[in-house]
């Protein structure tokens, strides 16, 4: 069977650190922090009162009397889509129909829609409970509200892998191009989890960085020596995925082509990495393959890079074991750095930096680094500020609670 | 507030339509873009505001604002 090829030709991020994708890559460019107090709910009780949230106003993409019926991921989904949709070019009529399709994951889903009606439940009982509480919480609701927006009626799924979503979602959606059974794929992530009973939970782990309450803009330091956890963070990232030949018919703008996919599973721990980051290495070694590249080829790696002790530790081994001697010659960034932690967005919006990056020519900085490197990560963490290379190829890595690994690898477009 | 001005705010709130749509004749499938979600909801939104219960059975023949008023009127 011919196998399609896959590019990107819209970008969606509705990000901390800002939304639209000049914005956005202004912001990268930048090291612009998008961390700062809690202000979605009050947070003085818990251990971590900090997070990445998406200030940007959505009404111009949800109307007053829709939002009533969504829970916030669904709306940042929906803006990251239109604003996709928007970049690319198309009009909403040419999505229309069976040739296109949608997969927009969730690590969690309406985690405020469950929270408030839970409460409720506790308070009056359960006869109180919202008839719009299943469909406003259920996480593949992202994807049902962009596909009737657009009117897409082609393939569409739902990928839930907790921080490994939206990479997740990216390469199942290249694969249904890549079959044949679509042209355009929406495709990406969306989480809104700042709520107490998320930030409690997740603090309780300790996963959370509790140290920096008071200087929110440096919490989230991935590689850093004193790095503690990591920084929650809401957003919606959808990319316009399309086939080769579709794209280039309409002559849309091409960011990137997408030619590696690889998944797998630890099979180790509930939340720790396996030792040597052993399940991440056999993704990035198959998302490698099945794009047909040498980790040779590879000039950047847009890496999980949570600031956890254990992530940051097993991933640059991960990375040393697949790259060999090459691991030294890579530009290596965390864009958590500067968003935080997106959970199920966090894939599908590195996704779109690593588009702008091999696009721009300039790749993203890990800020909050510089003067805190540890020695036992000693590979380029590109510490210094966004750089300017051209490079060829990229890797983007995402891990996730459960042991699930999703790796990207992406080609700049060059005809 | 009378028990119609009351009426109408659940129903802007729970609809989220504009205020002035909102007559007594104004039926909520047909006139005020109501599903049948957001019909049971609004219910549920007069039950709580007039502390009364709506049955499922009284809420079927509830289907224009100056009915939900008729019927909050007979149960106070």
């Amino acid at each position: 069977m011919d196998i399609k090829r896959v590019v990107i030709t819209g970008l969606g991020p509705v990000s901390p650190i800002g939304l639209g994708a000049s914005t956005f890559a202004a912001a990268q460019r930048a090291g612009k922090s998008g961390v700062g107090p809690i202000t979605h709910f009050d947070a003085s009780m818990c251990r971590a009162q900090i997070a990445g949230e998406v200030h940007d106003d959505l009404s111009p993409y949800i109307e007053a009397r829709e939002g009533k019926k969504l829970d916030r991921y669904v709306q940042l989904a929906l803006a990251a889509a239109e604003l996709a949709v928007k970049d690319s070019g198309f009009s909403k009529e040419d999505l229309a129909g069976e040739r296109t399709g949608t997969l927009v994951g969730s690590g969690i889903g309406g985690m405020k829609t469950f929270e408030d009606q839970a409460k409720l439940m506790v308070e009056r009982g359960p006869s109180r409970i919202s008839p719009l509480f299943i469909p406003m919480m259920i996480a593949n609701m992202a994807t049902g509200h962009v596909a009737m927006r657009f009117g897409a009626t082609g393939p569409s799924s739902t990928v839930v892998t907790a921080c490994a979503t939206g990479s997740g979602a990216i390469g199942d959606a290249s694969r249904i191009i890549q079959l044949g059974l679509a042209d355009v794929m929406l495709a990406g992530g969306a989480e809104a989890a700042i709520t107490g009973l998320s930030i409690g939970g997740f603090g309780n782990m300790h996963a959370l960085t509790a140290s920096h309450n008071n200087d929110p803009e440096r919490a989230s330091r991935p590689f850093a020596a004193s790095r503690d956890g990591f920084v929650l963070g809401e957003g919606g990232a959808v990319v316009v995925l399309e086939e080769l030949e579709h794209a280039k018919k309409r002559g849309a703008t091409i960011y990137a082509e997408v030619v590696g996919y690889g998944t797998s599973a630890d099979a180790y721990h509930i939340t720790m990495p396996a030792p040597e980051g052993r399940g991440a290495q056999i993704a990035m070694r198959q998302a490698l393959k099945s794009g047909g590249v040498n980790p040779e080829q590879v000039g950047y790696i847009n890496a999980h890079g949570t600031s956890t002790p254990a992530n940051d530790l097993n991933e640059t081994l991960a990375i040393k074991s697949v790259y060999g001697d090459h691991a030294y010659k890579l530009a290596i960034s965390s864009t958590k750095s500067m968003t935080g932690h997106l959970l199920g967005a966090a894939g599908a919006m590195e996704a779109i930096a690593v588009a702008q990056a091999l696009h721009d020519g300039i790749l993203p900085p890990t800020i909050n680094l510089a003067g805190d490197l540890d020695p036992e990560l000693d590979l380029d963490f590109i510490p210094e500020g966004a750089r300017e290379q051209r490079v060829d190829y990229a890797m983007s890595n995402s891990f996730a609670f459960g042991g699930q690994n999703a790796v990207l690898v992406f080609k700049r477009w060059a005809e | 507030m009378d028990t119609y001005e009351q009426v109408k705010n659940v129903i802007v709130d729970k609809l989220g339509v504009e205020a002035d749509k909102v007559t007594p004749e104004a039926r909520f499938v047909e006139d005020l873009g109501a599903d049948s979600l957001e019909t049971v909801e609004l219910i549920m939104g007069l039950e709580d505001q007039f502390g009364v219960t709506i049955s499922d059975e009284a809420a079927e023949n509830i289907r224009t604002v100056q009915a939900a008023v008729d019927y909050i009127g007979s149960q106070q």
